[in-house]
């Protein structure tokens, strides 16, 4: 009788199919029908492509048994976060902006993952534009913590995170800017790996930060998350900004003993703020790294506490440009013409006359009236609040105050991680402060939201890899997430470290008590 | 980097002083866009060389053309900049439906390249005049809006084709003291970008466009001058409409002056519109706002650094400059300065035939006169390029040979030069298939015996002491026989008279 | 920028919207004009980092120099470039006209 597909793993999956133990397509069906029990409850897909994803597999499938060769991922069904553009599926980014875009191309990584033969089975719901530590900014409806469903699953990947906690896909792709690949992992209860920046292409991420956006693996363990990175890390000579040096074999060097490993530890992480479950299973965690023959050891980042003010200027400055071809002019969203806001007096659009049509503000131009209100219609409130902050503290008088005095502290947060390497290989740490939040408690407090990212956001800053991974549960049942940092490209050793932790402990394979 | 003025940049009292200053955008010569591999070529239908990174569709990411930078590198050394050993690009932004993106990625505080110039020399004396650069930056291009009144619709329709093309912006000191100097140099930029392979700049097609700031300087009988507020003019199409507009406006900012005396500082810079069928500037509206153009580091990209060894081969790669080469003509040929600009503004490839042919001649004076009067004259009447012209320099020397030779006369070669335009063929043949045979000595000399004979009032004439009767003699000898040399002629002529 | 929290006015705010391109209810605006201050304030601590000796870091990457050959690719098929145009003639894509606007160079 063939195995269950949702109780294996990855790796297991892939070898199954590649075996003839599982068809690729007995695979993908499992996967779809889980799908269609939870998403109803869960929201964690806004696409679902049944249809390719089977016509696929079945592709697949025939190829194997016509005796040709496999990729890496054969048969593994794939969630990729909406923020990827895929040429058969709609993207949209979450937001109403881009609702129904299908674009003409596959993003580099959708690509990869294709070509080394996994199954992409839908797209996954994500905070707008990749803004948010929640999911609550999608235009299309929060996803529920699989854990919690009252509870917010973190983002902004939060769909991934919680396809891949409810068994929605073994793996799924999201993109990290400020955390949302490491957030939603630790709120979740999986493994989300944000690698150094430039290690996988960004070529069809629709850039929110461009200096900060790095897409990543999410999966139930180190172990599937080397599988997938493996496959979709590498140079790409259509995005600048990969990086050249080789792919190291990732699965290979899982295993090898943690015996000498230094991994730091930050008294500042364990200050006020963090919750007292949390620091607990943090502190258990590096226990357990002890116990792997790792030492522990205490070093400073005495800048990172600068981290989230600093985020909060660089991210949205790269996004109100980023953001800035959504006018409605070539694609996406367009204002109808003398609808909407149009009867509600606007601000500061006036011409210079003053002069009012049928009780319409007047715009100095059709096209500015076009530009403005599609725009107002297009974004939600996040994505708008971001889009100001970014356009103010980039316009006259302000960009040496704001902008550049950010890349200055920048630079500051980047040296000390510099500095802190040279005596620890590994920094490790909460992800964030608490466990899953209730849907609704920060939507009113954009600041407060910001503060969920303030574990994260150094990575992105710096450019180096982290990684999230359960540690242990609150007593409510809510997964604790621990993080480990490494050195640029060391995706080998922080996959190593974390699956070494994994053979000792078995909190990576809970399951949500998920009543569907 | 300006100069201090010359008297003759000095106005005199009661008159003024037009002070201007350039800013070109140049399409470099490249196959593909600065961005993404789609084709630049000219005047495909709309929308058809466009992709996700020139449509700025999302996700889409830019990656630097090498063949852009080193042209634009070439230019920049052409034009005696200094090139930054580390440039990196930024994003301007702001919305506009021919800006896709709603950012131009361009250079804002670390252009490639600053601080040259390029010198414009009028080859009859009337003006010399070495213009600053302020700097020279690497940039892409728009698309196109069109709006079509006529058509009734309130649509403007966009073409992003252009989208990403990659652009040089020059910016020069207002070094320019008149239209005619400005238009003058203008022509001196073109001929050195087409010369060095960056651009074609042909301005029909967008591929070189000028925008102009123009005020005066006008002196007050105190000693002090007088600023006007400093003018940008746009939608200039030729070279002649820079001229024109610039005489327009010089002309409308003194009237204005003279009017309401308003000086430099008193009103924000205006910018206005050249309006050619009318032969006036109209002035644009102006939008406060957009001069915020939110400028920083492009992300997507990353800096470029340019070494010492880069600089050689680039340096090695440029060729000539059209200054040197009218230099080493003048030098190499002996030819005057007057007739090595015009044969340098007609182009690298016209240089090179000459060159070829002073070779063969081994007189550079004769050859740049046949090229002057001959080749030159009938390249514009027939059109087309030096390098399909059917006499190739081997012919012309062979001509001109045979002229030195006395094998016949300049107007015959003449004939033989326009025979082997129309046919095509050789001089060899051309010259039997005319029976241009050299005359032989015996042949000469009884023709001449019988000539002398006949006309005994030119014999008389010519041993009187006038040896200029001789013409005549020339003229009978023609008749009878057209391959004569005349100088062959007169001096047996002469000779055979002397015996006498 | 002193430590002091800056805050923004309302007519501030209007102007960054349109700068931005974002129309903007009175309500809306209102809110903004709070949120924003408020957010501006909390990054606004970053004046008390002694940044003085300190390059700006605009970029985690050290890589330069990075180029493509001019050799062209293909080009979309020009359905599939109007196919998400809200509006487009078949042959160009279609906005409220241009005429009155200044494009920048
Ligand atoms: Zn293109």
């Amino acid at each position: 009788m063939p195995p269950d597909p949702l109780q294996l793993s990855a790796v297991e999956l892939v070898h199954a199919v590649r075996s003839g133990d599982l068809t690729a397509v007995a695979c993908t069906e499992a996967f779809l029908a889980r799908i269609e029990r939870t998403n109803g409850v869960l929201n964690a897909f806004l696409a679902v492509d049944r249809e390719g994803a089977l016509a696929r597999a079945a592709e697949i499938d025939a190829r194997r048994r016509s005796g040709k060769p496999l990729g890496p991922l054969a048969g593994l069904p794939v969630g990729v976060k909406d923020a990827l553009c895929t040429a058969d599926l709609p993207t949209t980014c979450a937001s109403k902006m881009l609702a129904g875009y299908r674009p003409p191309y596959d993003a580099e990584v959708v690509a990869r993952l294709r070509h080394a033969d996994a199954v992409i089975v839908g797209k996954t719901n994500m905070d707008e534009f990749a803004m948010g530590g929640s999911n609550e900014n999608s235009a299309f409806g929060p996803v529920a913590n699989p854990w919690d469903t009252s509870r917010a699953p973190g983002g902004s990947s939060g769909g991934s995170a919680a396809c891949v906690a409810a068994d929605m896909a073994p793996v799924a792709i999201g993109s990290d800017t400020g955390g949302s690949i490491r957030q939603p992992a630790g709120l979740c209860g999986i493994t989300g790996l944000k690698p150094t920046y430039g290690r996988v292409s960004r070529r069809g991420l629709v850039a929110f930060a461009s200096s900060l956006d790095q897409i990543g693996p999410m999966a139930r363990s180190a172990a599937d998350c080397a599988l997938v990175l493996e496959a979709i890390a590498g140079h790409d000579p259509g995005d600048s900004t990969s990086l050249r040096d080789e792919v190291p074999s990732y699965t290979r060097a899982l295993d090898k003993p943690l015996t000498g490993l230094r991994i730091g530890r930050v008294p500042e992480h364990f200050a006020a703020g963090l919750d007292p479950e949390v620091a607990r299973g943090v502190d258990e965690a590096f226990a357990v790294f002890r116990q792997l023959g790792a030492t522990v050891h205490d070093v400073r980042l005495p800048h990172a506490h600068h981290g989230i003010p600093t985020y909060y200027l660089i991210a949205p400055c790269e996004a109100s440009s980023n953001l800035a071809r959504y006018d409605g002019a070539h694609y996406g969203h367009r204002a109808e013409p003398g609808k909407g806001h149009r009867a509600e007096p606007t601000n500061g659009h006036r011409a210079d006359s003053g002069k009012e049509r049928d009780g319409a503000a007047a715009f100095e131009s059709p096209l500015v009236e076009m530009y403005c209100r599609s725009r107002a219609e297009g974004f939600g409130p996040e994505v708008k609040r971001r889009i100001m902050l970014g356009t103010y503290a980039l316009s006259a008088g302000y960009y040496d105050a704001y902008y550049a005095k950010a890349l200055r502290v920048r630079r500051l947060i980047r040296q000390d991680y510099l500095d802190a390497f040279q005596t620890v290989d590994l920094i490790g740490g909460p992800v964030s402060a608490t466990a899953a939040f209730p849907l609704g408690e920060k939507t009113g407090d954009p600041l407060a939201m910001y503060l969920v990212d303030m574990y994260t956001v150094t990575a992105n800053l710096a450019g180096i890899g982290g990684i999230s991974f359960p540690c242990g549960f609150t007593a409510g049942g809510l997964p604790i997430g621990f993080q480990l940092q490494g050195p640029a490209l060391a995706e080998s050793l922080l996959l190593n470290a974390t699956d070494r932790f994994q053979s000792l402990t078995d909190w990576h394979r809970r399951r949500p008590p998920l009543a569907v | 980097m300006a100069a201090a003025p010359s008297p003759a940049d000095v106005a005199a009292p009661g008159s003024f002083t037009t002070i201007i200053g350039l800013e070109v955008h140049v399409q470099l010569q490249t196959a593909t866009k600065l961005f993404c591999g789609c084709p630049t070529t000219f005047g495909a239908p709309p929308n058809t060389q466009v992709c996700p990174t020139c449509l700025g569709l999302p996700g889409s990411l830019p990656v630097m053309n090498r063949h852009a930078f080193d042209l634009a590198v070439r230019a920049a050394l052409a034009l005696d900049c200094t090139i930054a050993p580390f440039t990196k690009w930024d994003r301007k932004n702001y919305f506009y439906p021919d800006l896709p993106k709603g950012y131009q990625i361009s250079q804002f505080d670390l252009p490639f390249s600053s601080d040259g110039f390029l010198e414009v020399v009028d080859p009859k004396g009337a003006f010399s005049r070495r213009v600053g650069i302020i700097r020279v930056h690497l940039e892409e291009d728009a698309g196109k809006s069109m709006h079509d009144e006529a058509a009734g619709t309130a649509d403007s329709r966009i073409d992003l084709n252009r989208a990403g093309t990659p652009l040089c912006e020059i910016v020069t000191q207002p070094d320019l003291r008149s239209p005619q100097e400005a238009r003058a140099w203008l022509n001196e930029l073109k001929l050195l970008l087409v010369y060095l392979g960056v651009s074609d700049c042909n301005m029909q097609e967008g591929s070189l466009r000028v925008d102009a700031n123009v005020n005066l300087h006008i002196p007050r009988p105190d000693g002090s001058v007088a600023k006007t507020p400093i003018v940008e003019i746009k939608n200039m199409n030729s070279f002649r409409s820079v001229e024109r507009a610039l005489a327009y406006e010089a002309a409308r900012q003194w009237e204005e002056w003279q009017a309401t005396g308003r000086e430099l500082g008193s009103a924000p810079k205006q910018t206005r519109g050249w309006d050619d069928p009318a032969g006036v500037t109209r002035g644009q509206r102006h939008k406060e706002e957009s001069s915020d153009y939110r400028y920083f580091p492009e992300p997507d990209l990353v800096p470029v650094r340019v070494s010492a060894d880069d600089l050689a081969r680039a340096r090695a790669a440029m060729g000539v400059p059209p200054a040197g080469l009218r230099r080493m003509l003048a030098e190499r040929w002996g030819i005057s300065a007057y007739d090595a600009d015009v044969l340098v503004n007609q182009g690298r490839e016209l240089v090179a035939y000459f060159e070829e042919l002073a070779g063969l001649v081994g007189e550079g004076k004769v050859a740049s006169n046949w090229m002057q009067q001959d080749v030159l004259r009938t390249l514009n009447e027939r059109g087309g390029t030096i390098d399909a012209f059917p006499v190739r320099p081997a012919a012309l020397a062979d001509i001109i040979g045979r002229i030195a030779a006395g094998d016949f006369d300049t107007s015959r070669g003449r004939e033989i030069f326009a025979e082997v335009l129309a046919s095509g063929r050789t001089v060899a043949d051309v010259v039997a298939s005319l029976g241009i045979a050299a005359v032989d000595d015996d042949a000469l000399d009884a023709l001449c015996r019988e000539l002398v004979a006949a006309n005994p009032k030119i014999v008389a004439d010519v041993q009187g002491g006038k040896e200029q009767a001789a013409a005549g003699l020339i003229g009978q000898a023609k008749k009878k026989n057209p391959n004569v040399n005349p100088g062959k002629v007169r001096a047996k002529c002469l000779e055979i008279i002397r015996g006498l | 920028m002193s430590s002091a929290s800056p805050s923004l006015s309302r007519q501030d705010v209007a102007k960054v919207a349109l700068l931005s391109r974002l129309a903007l209810s009175e309500r809306e605006l209102d809110h903004l004009t709070g949120e924003l201050s408020k957010i501006v304030g909390f990054v606004s601590q970053l004046a008390d980092v002694d940044t003085s000796a300190v390059e700006p870091l605009a970029h985690p990457l050290d890589a330069q120099n990075v180029f493509r050959d001019d050799v062209v690719t293909p080009s979309l098929a020009r359905e599939s470039v109007l196919r998400s145009a809200p509006r487009h003639d078949g042959e160009s894509f279609l906005v409220p006209a241009v005429l009155g606007e200044t494009g920048a160079a």
